[in-house]
């Protein structure tokens, strides 16, 4: 085992040799594959269906907001759609896209790994996921579900007549795959560190990894359990959740938030992590306060299981441990506060450059910021009484998912895409489609704060007329963020045949992945790489190199 | 195939501790049957289920060799059962609260 | 440039590629079984707290119902179930030291107190079927607190139900290594299957344990 430094990135060539691509043909080869980067691969494509499926439910939902009648979509319907909008985006895109298509990806490499800990787990991750997946496409073509993503009861077991065990079936299968896919990161990172690359040399993105697989583990199954029980009550007509039966629906919502809050965090930790990485890479310097960084994402990712309740204060929960939860829920902001402030004291002094990823993570910092900002007033007893079911929630969780998580994601997938491809992206139209997301995505959501201040309900296809004006404005942005959406699937793949080849470090940042070439061979590396630099060691790696950066 | 030459790489735990927590887990089934059938007030859930916990303490150690294994699986298994404590105790935070003064 | 000349390394027939060497194939498989088993705690856990919540809410329905389970069968299939833990932990042993035989027959006899368990289990739940206990379309048992009671019997199904699913996978699982036992793949430096396996049962074992004083136990005094 040699050291690979810095000086040996230089020598190496484009890859013309075997790479992890074109080193085996055939459908066979990617279907079986245990080679964690198609898999990778495989998840970024399904993954990106199920993106533009919610998607498409998005847009009906705000042609129908045009007006304030309920005149394009029957009630009903409407249900089913703002329902589907929320299983397909948190089940099937939130959830996987950054662990499962990046995670799955960088993280081996970036350990000094030759694969995941278990590379046919991973293979049977993507396969449950197909199948959940199959599943909720089978329930929408045969007419959908109308509960809510929330499934609330006893509406969901007495008396929706839509398809509500299918879909329960669908996202508990889903759930396994996102169980097993932690499972596997955390062996990983425990187990398979190369040499020389103790716990506090490893990259951010990989402990923000850590922490979203965690969360991942304990929170999931409690999910399962709970479908589980609401499958059981739907087919054999018992009263778990039922009051009229003697159950508690509360008792549902307590088990059900208990995994949908964390599952808030498995979607903002990874975002967080790249948004790490990014900075670093664009300011040429190491991430300030490393160490807070690193446990803070570990605080998230135990706070954030404290604190489900605040989504059930006017549910019936009793006045005390509303305000337990709420003080709790003070808490989890502390470390994301953290993070922010450590992003911002990096930009100080750094040599800021402005290529695609960075236009996405300075506006996920912003836009993050304000989403998590508005979830303090929410944790805020008083405050939610007043906002809670109107658009004021939903404007606050868009900011940080879509806002947050998915500018991220994009982010990252612009940043590695050299890596992952082989081919840079062109610049110009990706930073138009940074512009046109950053942009729409504003003009979409910031008009539903003040819709749901002044009280636009939400889940509801009809509104009161003098809440038109921004009703519009919404739909207009959301069109400005369709389009800036749709700019990346087409230029990059147009880039996997005609952009520029990549070399192995073409932004020249440090982190084990820009030492291999670009795409990465089978084995990620040639050889083992024994590893003596500190994470974004940049004035150890510039002096190494002569001060050149190889593109 | 390869038959055994050499003790295995881990610490094999002995025969006779096998043994000996099989029999005292057949004991505590036969007390906490016992106890069950005695009118010990409120404290026959308490020691029923303090019986459970001891017996299963017995398997965790022994059987599944949590005794001698690396620290990382001690912080594994309690990590477990605290996550399941926060699960606990947060739900009845709110129902042993219901009923009291303003609700 | 290439390295990948490891194959001609000598090299343990078990092992697989990404891993250096078996030492870190058995831990990451030891650890990946942990984390799995911690999966388990909290999905069976879920059940537990909502059997918590309504016990708390029902007790006098919690006492009737638990006073429908067969005691002694219940009894019985603990010591079984308990003795299966034994000849599985004895199986492990053997397998540390490459005992093809020994190992071997400790897994049939786990497998064997399995299924004594799991058919034992189906008597109960013919005789729940009988009484009218069986939740939903047909329960036609009788009494004051009927509905609650029919409340205990669906967590009564549900958790030694889920508990039964699992037995059955592990009685599978069990046959696949009856197999790998018999054909002498395990040995000093490869027997991280069977360990793993044995954490599997005894997880197993362990949920069972819990289950049986929360179930069969409540308010049996006179």
């Amino acid at each position: 085992m040699t050291s690979v430094t810095y000086h040996d990135v230089r020598l190496m060539e484009p890859a013309q040799t075997r790479n992890y691509l074109n080193v085996d043909y055939g459908f066979f080869s990617w279907l079986l594959t245990r080679d964690h980067k198609r898999i990778a691969i495989l998840y970024m494509i399904s993954v990106s269906i199920m993106f533009i499926l919610g998607g498409f439910f998005a847009m009906m939902m705000r042609l129908e907001l045009l007006t304030p009648e309920g005149d394009l979509l029957t009630s009903d319907t409407y249900n089913k759609f703002f329902t589907l909008h929320g299983i397909v985006m948190i089940f099937f895109f939130l959830i996987p896209s950054i662990p499962a298509i990046l995670g799955n990806f960088i993280l081996p490499i970036q350990l000094g790994a030759k694969d995941l800990a278990f590379p046919r787990i991973n293979l049977l991750s993507w396969y449950l996921y197909i199948i959940g997946a199959v599943i909720g496409l089978y329930v929408i073509i045969v007419g959908g579900v109308d509960t809510g993503w929330t499934f609330y009861t006893p509406f969901s077991t007495q008396y929706s007549n839509t398809h509500v065990f299918g879909t329960t079936f669908g996202a508990f299968i889903v759930g396994f795959s996102s169980i097993l896919t932690g499972l596997n990161f955390i062996v990983t990172v425990h187990r398979m560190r190369a040499p020389g690359l103790t716990w506090f040399r490893l990259p951010l993105f990989v402990w923000a990894i850590y922490a979203t697989s965690l969360v991942q583990l304990l929170a999931t199954p409690v999910l399962a359990i709970t479908l589980v029980m609401l499958m059981v009550e739907r087919i054999a007509g018992v009263g778990i959740f039922d009051p009229a039966l003697g159950g508690d629906p509360l008792l549902y919502q307590h088990m059900f938030w208990f995994y949908s809050h964390p599952a808030v965090y498995i979607m903002i930790l990874p975002a967080m992590g790249v948004a790490s990485e990014v900075v670093a890479a664009f300011t040429r310097k190491k991430i300030f306060g490393y160490k807070f960084v690193a446990f803070s994402s570990l605080a998230i990712a135990f706070l954030g299981f404290l604190v489900w309740a605040h989504h059930m204060f006017v549910a019936g929960i009793s006045v005390y441990s509303a305000m337990i939860f709420s003080f709790l829920s003070m808490f989890v902001a502390v470390p994301s506060a953290i993070k922010v402030f450590n992003w911002t004291a990096t930009l100080y002094k750094g040599s800021v450059s402005w290529q695609t990823p960075m236009l996405y993570i300075l506006g996920f910092i912003g836009l993050f910021t304000i989403g998590g900002v508005t979830g303090i007033f929410l944790a805020s007893l008083g405050i939610d009484v007043h906002v809670t079911d109107t658009y004021f929630v939903v404007a606050h969780f868009h900011y940080i998912m879509v806002g947050g998580a998915v500018m991220a994601y994009f982010a990252g997938l612009h940043y590695w895409w050299p890596k992952i491809s082989g081919r840079m992206y062109p610049e110009w139209w990706a930073r138009l489609g940074a512009l046109l997301v950053f942009v729409g995505f504003n003009l979409t959501f910031f008009p539903q704060f003040i819709l749901g201040y002044v009280g636009m309900p939400r889940r509801y296809h009809a509104y009161a007329p003098e809440f038109q004006v921004l009703n519009v404005m919404s739909t207009a942005g959301a069109s400005v963020l369709a389009v800036g959406y749709f700019l990346p699937l087409v230029y990059l793949l147009w880039s996997l045949r005609f952009g520029r080849k990549a070399g192995p470090n073409p932004w020249g940042a440090v982190g084990l992945e820009w030492t291999t070439s670009s795409p990465p061979p089978k084995e990620n590396f040639h050889e083992t790489p024994v590893v003596t630099w500190d994470a974004y060691d940049y004035p150890a790696m510039l002096k190494a190199m002569g001060e050149t950066q190889n593109v | 195939m390869n038959e055994q030459e050499h003790a295995p790489h881990h610490e094999s735990t002995p025969l006779w501790i096998y043994y000996a927590v099989f029999a005292a887990l057949l004991v505590g089934t036969g007390l906490t049957v016992f106890a069950a059938l005695h009118d010990l007030g409120v404290l026959n859930t308490p020691v029923a289920l303090t019986i459970a916990t001891v017996k299963a303490a017995l398997v965790i150690l022994f059987f599944m060799h949590a005794i001698h294994s690396t620290r990382l699986t001690w912080i594994v298994i309690a990590a477990s059962f605290l996550w399941l404590g926060v699960l606990f105790v947060l739900t009845f935070a709110d129902y042993l609260t219901r009923m009291w003064g303003l609700q | 440039m290439s390295a990948i000349e490891t194959h001609e390394r000598e090299h343990h027939p078990f092992l697989q590629h990404h891993f250096e060497d078996m030492g870190q194939q058995h831990e990451a498989s030891t650890l990946g079984m942990w984390m799995f088993l911690s999966t388990e705690i909290l999905f069976f856990g879920g059940l537990f707290l909502a059997y918590a919540v309504y016990r708390n809410m029902y007790e006098a329905a919690w006492i009737e119902g638990a006073h429908h389970q067969n005691l002694v069968l219940g009894t019985v299939n603990t010591a079984v179930l308990i003795t299966s833990s034994l000849t599985m932990a004895l199986a492990v042993y053997f397998s540390q030291w490459g005992r093809r035989i020994a190992t071997f027959f400790c897994l049939v006899a786990t497998f064997i107190l399995g299924s004594v368990f799991l058919i034992i289990k189906a008597v109960e739940y013919h005789a729940h079927f009988e009484e009218g206990l069986l939740p939903g379309a047909y329960f036609t048992y009788h009494s004051a607190l009927a509905p609650k009671v029919e409340l205990f019997m669906t967590f009564y199904f549900c958790m030694t139900g889920l508990h039964a699913l699992h037995m059955v996978i592990g009685a599978g699982l069990l046959i696949y290594f009856m197999r790998r036992a018999w054909r002498g793949d395990f040995g000093p430096e490869y027997y991280s299957p069977v360990e793993i396996m044995g954490l599997y049962w005894h997880f197993v074992d362990i949920v069972w344990i819990f289950l049986f004083p929360l179930l069969y136990l409540i308010g049996r005094h006179a």
